[in-house]
């Protein structure tokens, strides 16, 4: 007898560290500091959002309807001037009543690359594919074919001017930057130089003179009497410039292959190609894709630089749409913002995908 | 059994010898070069002969005949294209170098916000790397050229800071004080105390190598430096004049300007290239393992320490390599101030060719500009890198 049992106080509960709420302690009240950050972004926030969004939709004018737009002038966006122009914007001074065709053509390419980007996709018949979307875009982009009228290519602009610029010339970079990666890692004294001194010197001069010099020289360069179409001048260089850059990212995947793998090869007898076409590359090549796909990111935005050389992609068109025409040119903000969602939506989306199979990558060498 | 037959024995001039087959190649190539710049060379120079095109560079020594609107040197439209040229690359540099500033201490500040404490600061930093590095440079700096240009006050009613600094479509005013013998006396000062404060470093880190006991070193530094420039400006004079400037009728007039095309290419490429800078910073810190972190603070390093003395040297020798590329993409991108009418070498070149026909010597000369210009700074910044590479032994 004697002392009755008396349970031990209960302990508390663990402090919850899981939910909202615990977030919110950690992440933004953690030490004091923190906390004023906090408080004063939230004011700012609070301060400057309802501004944003009255100009933004509450007072903005989507109708393109001038005075209205005139009226609303510094408390709400004119989105009326894209409503009014968006078609010129997007297709610069293509024939208006053809426009179905670079929208179709435009629509199939991105279409073809959404496809490349999927692995299941990636098979022989794709080449092929590649092949017939490209005739079918040039098929209608040109006309003269299958009783479409024709269309020059000083007529061609917008969208489907820079996607089809950053497409071919990746396409068509990619090949000669393999050969110039495996070059400059050559043992030949000769070619290495050829090879370093080609990339260097693209590297370290501006893409803007390289497309000064398709616009203004490459003339001279031809034989009298041939005149090549300015936007093939443009399209070679630039894919001049981006082989430059794709080449030092494939030799960044060649130098990460082990020096075995090539020994291996020659000892098995294989030549020089077949040990590289069949051993190297691949594995080189599957490394370097999330880098292939940001200098593809790199080049689609510079494209918008052609617009200096006098070709109207979606920079130079949108400027076309609003610099002549005096009513409109006061919105020019609001247009600016269109085309910069525009490529924001592009970029951004690739960049993602870009991340996405690079985890991917990582994942296989994780195992 | 018959013996198997001896291999042929191997020649040495066949076509089956690697160093053959590779002399060969390496031939054939410098052949195909060869052929295809004399091939360029012979029809350049017909078509110059054919459309009667004069070239060579003796035009540079001709009057340029144009003005131009932002001048670092004396320079007036009847003065030589060389010197029209060499205004040019100077704005390049001017607005490259404060361009390289401005955007590593922006992008430095942008990468560490990525591991800040606060959600929202970090919500904030990637929000501004993702929305800037998506967006064509171009549009950017025309974006912000528009911005300078329309949006802001008439020069005749500019936005004023304390009636001291101006802002309006006609660009940003500042003071500036009166160059003075004070002034210069004032740098040499500043010049010495920078001496002396090495000194003091330096003397410092030997106390503290054979006693153990850290001495300060920022502090006294500072000091040093700031007493010496105080040093030469009382030595001077003490000149106070500054030229400050003033809201006139039409324009604001005296004191240091700045033009808005200046303005949107310098803040268009800062912001742009900040965006990369960020993640090159977060990278770098990033790939220093936590182990490190860790292991100093068991040491007994403080959290600033961790990072100036652990951290910080361990990154930078992921960071140097990739920055060094955006210094140079930078400056590279800087040719694009063509598109706002900035006066950068690229821009009146642009004119030269349009007024002498000449464009192969005029695009000869942006590209050993930037050429030179790539060199040198890949240059400076591969002895850095070497200085803070590791040290094996």
């Amino acid at each position: 007898m004697g002392s009755s049992f008396t349970p031990i106080a209960p302990r508390p509960a663990p402090v919850n560290t899981e939910g909202l709420l615990p977030w919110i302690r950690r992440n933004l009240f953690g030490n004091l500091p923190s906390a004023v950050v906090t408080v004063l972004l939230v004011a700012l926030a609070l301060w400057l959002l309802p501004q944003l969004v009255s100009w933004a939709v509450l007072k903005a004018v989507v109708a393109p309807n001038f005075d209205l737009c005139q009226a609303a002038r510094g408390s709400g966006a004119c989105w009326g001037v894209i409503t009014e122009k968006h078609r010129l914007i997007i297709f610069g001074r293509y024939p208006f009543d053809q426009q179905w065709r670079p929208e179709i053509a435009t629509l199939a390419l991105v279409a073809l690359l959404m496809a490349s980007c999927v692995r299941a996709c990636w098979k022989p018949w794709l080449v092929a594919l590649w092949v017939a979307v490209l005739a079918l875009f040039f098929a209608l982009m040109r006309g003269g074919v299958l009783g479409l009228a024709p269309v020059e290519t000083d007529r061609w602009g917008g969208l489907p001017l820079t996607i089809m610029l950053a497409t071919l010339s990746i396409v068509g970079a990619f090949p000669l930057a393999v050969v110039v990666a495996l070059g400059r890692r050559s043992k030949m004294p000769a070619i290495k130089t050829i090879c370093v001194v080609y990339v260097e010197l693209i590297r370290g001069v501006p893409l803007i003179s390289v497309l000064f010099m398709a616009s203004f020289m490459f003339p001279l360069f031809m034989p009298p009497g041939t005149s090549i179409d300015v936007l093939i001048r443009v399209l070679v260089g630039i894919t001049l410039f981006a082989a430059a850059y794709m080449a030092e990212i494939v030799r960044g995947g060649l130098q990460a292959i082990p020096k075995g793998q090539q020994e291996a090869a020659d000892t098995l007898g294989l030549s020089y190609w077949q040990a590289q076409r069949k051993i190297i590359l691949p594995q080189a090549l599957a490394l370097v894709v999330p880098g292939i796909m940001n200098n593809f990111i790199a080049i689609f935005k510079d494209t918008s630089l052609v617009t200096i050389v006098s070709l109207y992609e979606l920079t130079g068109a949108m400027g076309l749409a609003l610099n002549s025409d005096s009513d409109w040119r006061p919105f020019k903000i609001e247009a600016y913002l269109f085309i910069a969602a525009i490529y924001f939506a592009f970029c951004f989306s690739m960049s993602r995908y870009s991340l996405w199979i690079e985890k991917r990558l990582s994942f296989s060498k994780n195992r | 059994m018959t013996a198997r037959a001896a291999p042929p024995k191997k020649r040495d001039w066949s076509l089956r010898s690697r160093a053959v087959r590779g002399l060969l190649y390496q031939v054939l190539a410098l052949g195909l070069i060869a052929l295809g710049v004399w091939f360029l060379a012979h029809n350049t120079l017909q078509n110059m002969r054919v459309r009667g095109i004069q070239s060579g560079f003796d035009f540079l020594t001709g009057p340029a005949g144009f003005d131009i609107g932002e001048l670092m040197i004396p320079y007036e439209s009847l003065d030589p294209y060389w010197k029209a040229f060499l205004v040019g690359v100077l704005n390049t540099l001017r607005v490259a170098i404060i361009g390289i500033v401005l955007t590593t201490l922006l992008g430095t500040l942008i990468g560490v916000g990525r591991f800040a404490h606060n959600a929202i600061v970090r919500g904030l930093c990637y929000g501004y790397v993702e929305l800037f590095r998506n967006i064509p440079v171009l549009l950017q700096l025309l974006m912000w050229y528009l911005l300078l240009t329309e949006w802001l006050p008439d020069p005749g009613e500019p936005m004023q800071l304390a009636g001291l600094v101006f802002l309006s479509k006609g660009g940003l005013s500042f003071p500036l004080p009166v160059w003075q013998a004070g002034q210069a006396l004032a740098g040499a000062g500043a010049l010495a105390g920078a001496v002396l404060a090495w000194a003091w470093s330096r003397s410092a880190r030997k106390h503290f190598e054979l006693t153990g006991k850290p001495r300060p070193v920022w502090l006294p530094a500072l000091g040093l430096v700031i007493a010496g420039a105080l040093v030469g400006w009382s030595l001077g004079g003490a000149p106070g004049d500054w030229n400050l400037p003033k809201s006139g009728d039409v324009s604001v007039e005296g004191g240091g300007s700045f033009t808005p095309e200046f303005i949107s290419v310098l803040l268009g490429l800062s912001f742009y290239t900040a965006s990369f800078v960020a993640e090159v910073v977060r990278a770098g810190i990033a790939s220093v393992p936590r182990g490190q972190s860790e292991a100093a603070g068991a040491l007994g390093l403080s959290r600033g320490q961790q990072m100036r003395l652990v951290v910080l040297p361990q990154a930078l020798r992921v960071i140097i390599p990739p920055m060094t590329n955006q210094f140079l993409n930078l400056t590279k991108n800087s040719s694009l101030a063509v598109a706002i009418g900035y006066p950068d070498v690229v821009s009146i070149s642009n004119t030269a060719i349009n007024q002498t026909g000449r464009a192969v010597e005029c695009i000869a000369i942006i590209m050993a500009v930037y050429l030179t210009t790539s060199l040198t700074t890949s240059g400076l910044m591969n002895a850095y890198n070497t200085r803070s590479a590791i040290k094996e032994r």
